[in-house]
């Protein structure tokens, strides 16, 4: 099947959990921005965690289904409709032929979701589908989607044909299922979060006073933002004395600090590696709550253990992995 | 051989604290060693001047529920590691870039000249004439970082950068000197270009240079400039 795109909202783009295993030929990551939205939006339609799905930002696109459709919209709560009815994210929603699944103004968040039962389908570049937008491969011709874009539809799992089985002969329209995803996964994104972190390389070098507002300061993500990284506008920081470091491998989560003062803090689309001195970490299961900030939204930074962080990784692995066992083994 | 955690996926393995020949062997070695014998739970590995990265999943490394992933990787690093400095290796590839000098693929050429009080062709002859080491690859897809610049035409990157140099632009910055893979925005002092495609993802391997490679560039005319792209 396909979905056609009607028009292609802000930046729609096809993503997956990117492309690790060749950062040592200087190619990015990439991937979703919000990585826990796109693996529980693949868990509720009976995907593979990794499979590739649509990351819409701020406004997203209207897309026509030319059949009868298993999908789930997770990440931000941009104002989701079909044919007019409001319908609800974080839930298996099965669309019939013929729907239009529209958004309208953004609420919370940046990145939705909307994932499709059987995986978008674009050709793997590196591993992957994720679209990488600065080299223009990956994903649909290496760009974002636009009005008229036929983009195909891998075939569905059987835990997907029976997902949407119980939901075909429901009344309502669209049929939206009664279950979700345990509360305690779903993350609670807002405006202004604390991220955690893990110190540094070079937090050491800060100056006492640059220390104490990093973690004293309310952040603003600045304009000049986006799947690459976030500016934080707000406090400036400096160095107790000037450093001269050698470029070297930089995360998903890293907040560097580039000569000018205002810390940059390294998303889904960052490259491989970075020569700016490295303030810390945000930890993993952050990561979601920072994906989804938007220009003007404010960000503040807590210090917490790698011990605690690895911690909470591992129950948000243990949580999900109880999470798709669930869904198997429910009786459709 | 320092161990450091680079958030909560990842180890940082510092080697040294300056670009040598030597240091950048160690961080040979220690790739080499990584991908013959990788740890479970290891996604990728990341080479650099002084460092190696190793990126992993906590879930998968965890050996020991008393200890943690990262305490865990580290040892299973250190195992594999163990008398790395030893091992021999492969002979640097030799890799030959030619590269068509001035006009308009190298609108900078001229002042680079200008600011060492040569002529551009002296320019040319001493960037040709140079025997080149590809320290890491990194900062865009294929971009790599060469060391052996000659000191008599190093030149401070431009106060303002431009916002869009064309791929295979031949480029001075500092003290080094390189090929942008792609169309990107960029501050080097643009001297020529090359007809090869650096960084081509229809290519199996799709960068051009990797770390180790020892790079030659030959200066070449504009029709074979012109003929080259065509039979590319």
């Amino acid at each position: 099947m396909t979905l056609r795109i009607v028009t292609g909202g802000l930046q729609t783009t096809v993503q997956d959990l990117g492309r690790a295993g060749h950062q040592s030929t200087g190619v990015p990551v990439g991937g979703a921005m919000d990585q826990l939205a796109l693996r529980i939006g693949n868990m509720l339609v009976g995907n593979e965690d990794g499979a590739a799905a649509l990351e819409a930002s701020l406004i997203g696109p209207a897309i026509a289904f030319d059949q009868d459709a298993l999908i789930a919209l997770t990440g931000a709560d941009l104002d989701a409709s079909i044919n007019g009815t409001p319908v609800a994210a974080w839930h298996p929603i099965f669309v019939t032929r013929g729907a239009t699944l529209r958004f309208g103004q953004p609420r919370i968040g940046c990145h939705a979701y909307v994932a499709v039962a059987g995986g978008v389908d674009v050709p793997i570049v590196f591993g992957s589908r994720s679209t990488y937008l600065r080299a223009q491969f990956g994903g649909f011709e290496g760009r974002a989607l636009r009005s008229g874009d036929l983009v195909q539809v891998g075939a569905a799992s059987p835990l997907s044909e029976r997902i949407a089985g119980s939901l075909r002969e429901s009344d309502a329209v669209p049929a939206v299922a009664r279950w979700s995803l345990g509360g305690s996964l779903r993350p609670r994104y807002g405006d202004d979060p604390t991220a955690r972190l893990i110190a540094g390389a070079h937090i050491g070098n800060l100056s006492d006073d640059a220390r104490e507002r990093f973690f004293g300061a309310t952040f603003r993500v600045s304009s000049s933002s986006d799947r690459m990284g976030y500016r934080l506008d707000g406090v400036e920081l400096a160095l107790a004395a000037p450093v001269e470091l050698l470029s070297e491998a930089v995360v998903f989560g890293t907040v560097q600090l580039p000569p000018g003062g205002a810390p940059i803090v390294l998303m889904a689309d960052r490259q491989t590696t970075g020569g700016y001195p490295r303030i810390g970490e945000v930890i993993s299961v952050d990561l979601p709550l920072i994906a989804q900030l938007k220009p003007g939204d404010r960000l503040r930074f807590r210090l917490v253990s790698l011990d605690d962080a690895q911690g909470l990784y591992l129950e948000r692995e243990q949580e999900l992995a109880q999470a798709r066992f669930a869904i198997a083994l429910r009786p459709f | 051989m320092r161990f450091a955690p680079l958030g909560d996926r990842a180890v940082m393995i510092t080697l040294g604290d300056t670009v040598s020949e030597s240091t950048h062997r160690q961080v040979r070695s220690v790739t080499a060693r990584l991908a013959a014998h990788p740890p479970t739970g290891l996604v990728d590995v990341v080479p650099a001047f002084a460092s190696v990265a190793v990126h992993y999943d906590p879930a998968l490394a965890g050996r020991d529920a008393a200890s943690s992933p990262y305490r865990d990787m580290v040892t299973a690093l250190q195992e594999v590691l163990a008398n790395v400095a030893h091992d021999a290796l492969p002979a640097p590839r030799l890799v030959d870039i030619p590269v068509c000098y001035g006009g308009e693929f190298g609108p900078d050429l001229s002042s680079v000249a200008d600011r060492h009080s040569m002529d551009p062709d002296d320019v040319v002859r001493i960037h040709t004439a140079g025997d080149y080491l590809v320290y890491m690859v990194g900062f865009m897809p294929g971009f790599a970082y060469l060391g052996g610049l000659s000191e008599r035409i190093a030149t401070p990157r431009r106060s303002s950068p431009r916002t869009a140099v064309p791929a295979g632009t031949v480029g001075i910055g500092g003290q080094q000197t390189g090929v942008y893979p792609l169309v990107s925005p960029g501050g080097w002092n643009l001297i020529g270009r090359t007809p090869f495609k650096i960084f081509d993802i229809a290519r199996p391997e799709p960068g051009l240079l990797a770390t180790g490679d020892r790079v030659r560039f030959r200066a070449i005319s504009l029709e074979e400039f012109h003929e080259r792209v065509a039979a590319s």
